[in-house]
Order: C-alpha cells, then sequence, then structure tokens
C-alpha cells in the first residue's frame, strides 16, 4: 500500500507511538516571535527547563514591530517591552534572533524561506496560524499556541494525532492576470472556512505544478483559512532550484544526498487519500472578498451576493451580519466598491515576486488622490532587492508610501492600522472584523487587484486601467 | 494545570458561527508577556454594544459558553483560550473548533467540548429562555446537561481520549514527554546530516 506525500513525512520523524496515545513527533526547526513565545520561556523558566536544541531554534521579529522608524527605539512601552522579552530570553537561551535593524529579520514565513532553511521533508512548527506557508516546500508545517511552544522548546517534540490526508487537484492552467491568491480565495469559497478541517491537504496537479515557489507559499499559507491542519505540495525541480542557492540549503555532497531524498518525497501512484477535492483553473477569474471570514468572496466581476441567496440558514445569517459589518448592499457591483486604503504585504503576498507584480501594475501611473496605498515588504531582505531594483522609486513616484519589514497592517497590532469604518483592499489572508484595526472593513485580493485598485480607488484589476502611452 | 472532572455554571449563549480568535480577543490586546489580565479583551469589540450576551447582567457570572459552528477558528494565538479562562469560563460547547483552538485549550485547561448542531441549538432555547441557567459539563461521562424534566437537555460530547485523560489528571505534557527523553535522543542520532542547523 503506497503512501501519500504527508503519510511519508508524518513517518520520518515518529519518535514514539503507543496505542491510544497520539504520536509524539520530533521538530526539525522551530521558528519563534515576539508575540507567542514569551509566556513559554517564562514556563520553562517555572519549571526550571531548557531549551533542549537551539540549534534547531530561529528567533525573529515581526508582529509587533513598526514598519517606519524602525531604526530607532519602538515608541510604544507596551510593544518595546515584548520586543525585548524575546531578545533576552534569544540571550538567555542561547538561540540566534534577527532583529529589528538585521538583513535577515522579516516576518518569520518569509525569512525560513529566503534562508533556505526551510527545506522539503521537515517538520516545521511556530506559534503562527501561517506557519503552513512552509509547506510549500513539501515540509509537514503547521501553526501552534504557546503551551506548545513550551513543549517544542522543551523537548524538541510535539504529541500529534495523526490527521486525515485531503488532495486538492488543481487542473488546467492560471489565465494571464489570474494569480496563486485568487486560485486559493476560490478554493477557500468553495470549501468554506470549516472544509479542510482535521486534514493535512496536499496541492497537486498542473496548475500547481505550474506555479513559482512564492505562488505555491501564497496557496500553502491560506490552508488554515479553510481550517487544514497544513498544506503541502510535493519537491520538485522548481523547488530544487529555488533552494539551490540559498545559504543555508546543504552545499557539496549532503545536498546530492538531500535532493535524492527530497525527490522521493511524493505520494505514491496506489496511495489513496481520505478525501479529494478538484478544481479547474482554467475558469478562474480574479477573486475577492465581500465578507467577514474568507470563505466569504467572489469573481471581481461579479456582485455583492443576496443573503438570501445562501441554501444553509447560518449562511444566511452570517451573510447578514457581514454586510451589516462591512456596510456593503446586495447588488453592489464589487467593482463599485471604493476603498480607502490598499495594503500589499504579509506573509501571504509580500515577497520580491509580488512587489515586482505590484510594480508591474503601477509603473507610469499614480494613485489615486483619495487612496493611500501601503507597501510592505515581508522582509528586510526583499526590501534591500526591491530597492535594489528600483521598485521603491516606482512606488513613490506614483505616491505609496514605501515601509520596512513586518506583519504590518495585516493584523492590527503594531501601528499600521485601518481606522474605524476605513475600507481596504488587503493582499494579507484575513478580514476578520476588526483584523487590520477597530471598525475596519477588509477585502482579500491578490497582488494586480491591490495595485489596481490604488489606482483607479474601487476594486479593479489591471484589465480595467486604461492602456500606458 | 488544574485537573478538570465536572463543571456545572452559568451558561451563555454565543448565537454566532465562525467566531474566530481575533474576535474572541484582537491583536491589539496580545502585547502582555503574561498569561493573566487577558479578560479585558475578551470579545473586545462586541462588548462596546450594551445588548451583547456578556454585558447582561443574569449572565454575568457565565462559565459555560455556548457558541455555533468553527468556534476559535483563524490564528493560532493561544491568548485566546487564556482569556476566556481569565474571565471565568471553564468550558466552551461547539458543534465545531478551529483545531489549533482545540489544541490550545487542551493544554491549557479549558474543555472544549464537540456537541451536535442540534443540541447547541436547544441549548441557546434553553439560556435565552432562562437566563442564568446552568450548563453542566461532565468529562468523566462526557456529557453536557441543562434543564429538567420533559425538556431537559442532556447528550454526549466529543473529546479525544488523550486531552481527556491529561484534563481529569490535571497532567503536564511537558513532564510526560520529558519522560521519552531517552526515545528522543536515540531518534536524533539517526538524524541525516543534511538537515539544517541555526548555530
Amino acid at each position: 500500500m503506497g503512501r501519500t506525500l504527508a503519510e511519508k513525512v508524518w513517518d520520518e520523524h515518529v519518535v514514539r507511538t503507543a496505542p491510544g496515545e497520539p504520536d509524539l513527533l520530533y521538530i526539525d526547526l522551530h521558528l519563534i516571535h515576539e508575540v507567542t513565545s514569551p509566556q513559554a520561556f517564562e514556563g520553562l523558566r517555572l519549571s526550571d527547563r531548557t531549551v533542549r536544541r537551539p540549534d534547531l531554534t530561529l528567533a525573529t521579529e515581526d508582529h509587533n514591530v513598526p514598519t517606519v522608524d524602525w531604526d530607532k527605539p519602538i515608541a510604544d512601552p507596551v510593544s518595546r517591552t515584548q520586543v525585548e522579552t524575546l531578545r533576552r530570553n534569544a540571550e538567555e537561551f542561547g538561540i540566534r534572533l534577527h532583529a529589528l535593524g538585521d538583513k535577515d529579520q522579516g516576518i518569520v514565513h518569509i525569512i525560513g524561506p529566503q534562508l533556505g532553511l526551510t527545506q522539503p521533508g521537515m517538520t516545521i512548527v511556530c506559534g503562527d496560524s501561517h506557519t503552513s506557508t512552509h509547506g510549500a516546500f513539501g515540509a509537514l508545517a503547521f501553526g501552534i499556541g504557546t503551551s506548545e511552544v513550551e513543549h517544542v522548546l522543551a523537548t524538541q517534540t510535539l504529541t500529534q494525532k495523526r490527521p486525515r490526508t485531503m488532495a486538492v487537484t488543481v487542473n488546467g492552467s492560471l489565465p494571464d492576470g489570474v494569480t496563486a491568491k485568487d486560485l486559493v480565495l476560490t478554493l477557500i469559497t468553495h470549501t468554506g472556512t470549516g472544509g479542510g478541517q482535521g486534514y493535512i491537504v496536499e496541492y497537486r496537479g498542473p496548475a500547481i505544478e505550474e506555479l513559482s515557489m512564492e505562488g505555491r507559499m501564497t496557496i500553502c499559507n491560506m490552508s488554515i483559512e479553510w481550517g487544514a491542519k497544513a498544506g503541502m505540495i510535493a519537491p520538485d525541480q522548481t523547488t530544487f532550484d529555488y533552494l539551490a542557492d540559498k545559504p543555508e540549503a546543504p552545499k557539496g555532497a549532503d545536498w546530492d544526498a538531500a535532493v535524492e531524498h527530497w525527490r522521493g518525497l511524493v505520494t505514491d501512484d496506489d496511495a489513496t487519500y481520505d478525501k479529494e477535492i478538484v478544481l479547474d483553473a482554467s475558469t478562474m477569474t480574479p477573486f475577492v472578498t465581500w465578507g467577514t471570514n474568507p470563505g466569504q468572496g467572489v469573481p471581481l466581476g461579479e456582485a455583492v451576493p443576496d443573503p438570501a441567496s445562501f441554501d444553509e440558514p447560518s449562511d444566511r445569517v452570517a451573510a447578514e451580519k457581514a454586510l451589516e459589518y462591512m456596510a456593503l448592499t446586495a447588488g453592489t457591483p464589487m467593482r463599485e466598491v471604493k476603498v480607502d486604503t490598499v495594503f500589499v504585504g504579509s506573509c501571504t503576498n509580500g515577497r520580491i515576486e509580488d512587489l515586482r507584480l505590484a510594480a508591474e501594475v503601477i509603473k507610469g501611473r499614480t494613485v489615486d488622490p483619495d487612496t493611500r496605498l501601503l507597501v510592505v515588504p515581508g522582509s528586510a531582505k526583499v526590501r534591500l532587492q526591491a530597492e535594489d531594483e528600483g521598485l521603491d522609486v516606482v512606488f513613490k513616484e506614483a505616491g505609496a508610501e514605501w515601509r520596512g519589514a513586518g506583519c504590518s497592517m495585516c493584523l492590527g497590532m503594531n501601528p499600521d492600522q485601518l481606522a474605524p469604518g476605513e475600507r481596504s483592499a488587503s493582499t494579507s489572508n484575513r478580514n476578520f472584523e476588526g483584523r487590520q484595526g477597530k471598525g475596519g472593513r477588509t477585502h482579500l485580493v491578490s497582488v494586480p487587484v491591490a495595485a489596481a485598485t490604488a489606482v483607479r480607488g474601487t476594486l479593479s484589476s489591471p484589465a480595467d486601467l486604461p492602456a500606458l502611452d | 494545570m488544574d485537573a478538570f472532572t465536572t463543571h456545572t455554571g452559568v451558561g451563555v449563549p454565543l448565537r454566532r458561527s465562525n467566531v474566530d480568535t481575533d474576535q474572541i480577543i484582537p491583536a491589539h490586546y496580545l502585547k502582555r508577556v503574561s498569561r493573566t489580565g487577558f479578560e479585558d479583551g475578551l470579545f473586545a469589540a462586541w462588548r462596546d454594544n450594551p445588548d451583547f450576551v456578556l454585558n447582561r447582567p443574569e449572565y454575568s457570572n457565565g462559565s459555560v459558553l455556548v457558541a455555533g459552528p468553527d468556534f476559535g477558528t483563524g490564528s493560532s494565538r493561544e491568548h485566546a483560550v487564556w482569556a476566556l479562562m481569565n474571565y471565568g469560563f471553564r468550558a466552551v460547547i461547539a458543534p465545531r473548533f478551529g483545531d489549533i483552538f482545540r489544541g490550545n485549550s487542551g493544554k491549557a485547561g479549558l474543555v472544549a467540548a464537540q456537541v451536535d448542531d442540534k443540541v447547541v441549538s436547544r441549548l441557546w432555547d434553553f439560556l435565552e429562555d432562562n437566563p442564568g441557567g446552568v450548563v453542566t459539563v461532565d468529562l468523566e461521562s462526557r456529557t453536557v446537561k441543562a434543564g429538567e424534566g420533559a425538556d431537559a437537555i442532556e447528550d454526549s460530547f466529543d473529546i479525544d481520549d488523550y486531552t481527556r485523560w491529561r484534563l481529569l489528571e490535571g497532567l503536564d505534557d511537558i513532564g510526560i514527554t520529558l519522560g521519552h527523553a531517552d526515545d528522543i535522543t536515540a531518534y536524533e542520532q539517526g538524524r541525516p546530516s543534511f538537515k539544517p542547523a541555526t548555530l
């Protein structure tokens, strides 16, 4: 009986298994940040325990840091204390930290891959639900809570019940101008926010194989938004090519041994999944959300739905509540929705490829005078590379704000927030009530839609923009 | 962690589905470095509304929350569990939970009791008709109970065996795993050399 990719990676990490108990899984890489780790370190101290493998642990500062004046002390004293707590904990326990100002600082899910620390077949955890991002490399990666962060720090393992497996097969090719973000938003509206619950999902099929690593990361990143435990994509030549020149990828004989092993990390032909979903990429179009969870979306070319059109009573109630919060009327074309702020960034869409795509749309155009465009690189390295390529100049000349690296406006924690009632088009991952700031209203969009929306001031795709001379 | 066997307390009907952890506690409230003091952030946006269920005096001592499907989805923040516990909740009853939230609950000592949709609907009706009514969550028998007589509600709930055992015994998860330190060391000796290290 063959095994799926997820089962192979799982089996390779079982330290101990016993009837009636969850498996004890070894963790290859533990990523930590300032928000979900302080109580874990405090727990270690209270129990007189220590960090078992600081050499498999990496810390950075991302959620609670400003993206302006990042070279000065953090102004908010409570935020500063949280960041300084991480610095003290890293020092005390001998953990490598990429602090604000360091060239390798950035969103935890951006820096793992760009350093080459994220590799196929690994188990990777972090106290952050978007850890699923790393699954794009064929790693088993998932978010954990702070008690589990403490468990991993102390033991380098986690107790985990083996989840079921699901295949999402995406046939065809994405049309021009339609991105991985549109694909995953389409999928989540199809399944609902609970559709992946209890499953490790493997994304496969021609449309997935055609994606760059950046696109694959965008897909796996949003696995949690439909409830999946993790999302994975089998490693292939695209994966190996991406990793080959990364600073901390294996070198020499280790590289050869690693690639040989990684080539085996594919689902066997005779393996079976517990569930399968099949989608056709060729019919997909730019996709945006209208509601307050990522499963409430429509194609950009459609209108705000009528709550009465939903079959399930609970969906109807949820739609009514969402439209009220979003201040939208059923039947309004999505393209007529006026946006105050556009946010390009986050662990979903804050990589160099995303910034290039945004710059391509923005170049030679200007941001609508009533709209603010915030461009936030996902890491310091992405910022430096973008500046090297002159992308920052493109953004600034168009009237956008060019910022330092961090989670920024994705989560309403640091100074980058929406004001009450303000509406955003955001390349991030969550449109929950108040997610980007209390009372803020979020539409999740792809990078090209974000950039075109900034120019027109209403939800738009690049095809809606007048051609440049 | 304190052991949990059974708890009877005021039930709070939260008639909402898809209550993500950003609703349970917004990110703005996650800046503390302790495990306590998060009750102020619990359902912060909704508590501005005087009609919100927690603002009604009959439910003010609530300790059993009854919510719709997909409670605790989204962010992995364990602060959501701490906020509920800091406020006084000992158990949450819902038809479906976000995976990470459910895991965090089991680690921190909050019982996440998964029941059928119909049970939640009946509990909501009961608690709205009888504000301040109590609900019992019995972990030993895995049952939820409310009301009396012909309309009494009694049904089983799902929780995985291992989490139930740890909650009943009040056991420290890390302590159990450290008991298997030899297995971990043995596993480490067989790890391939191409696996990366951060130091």
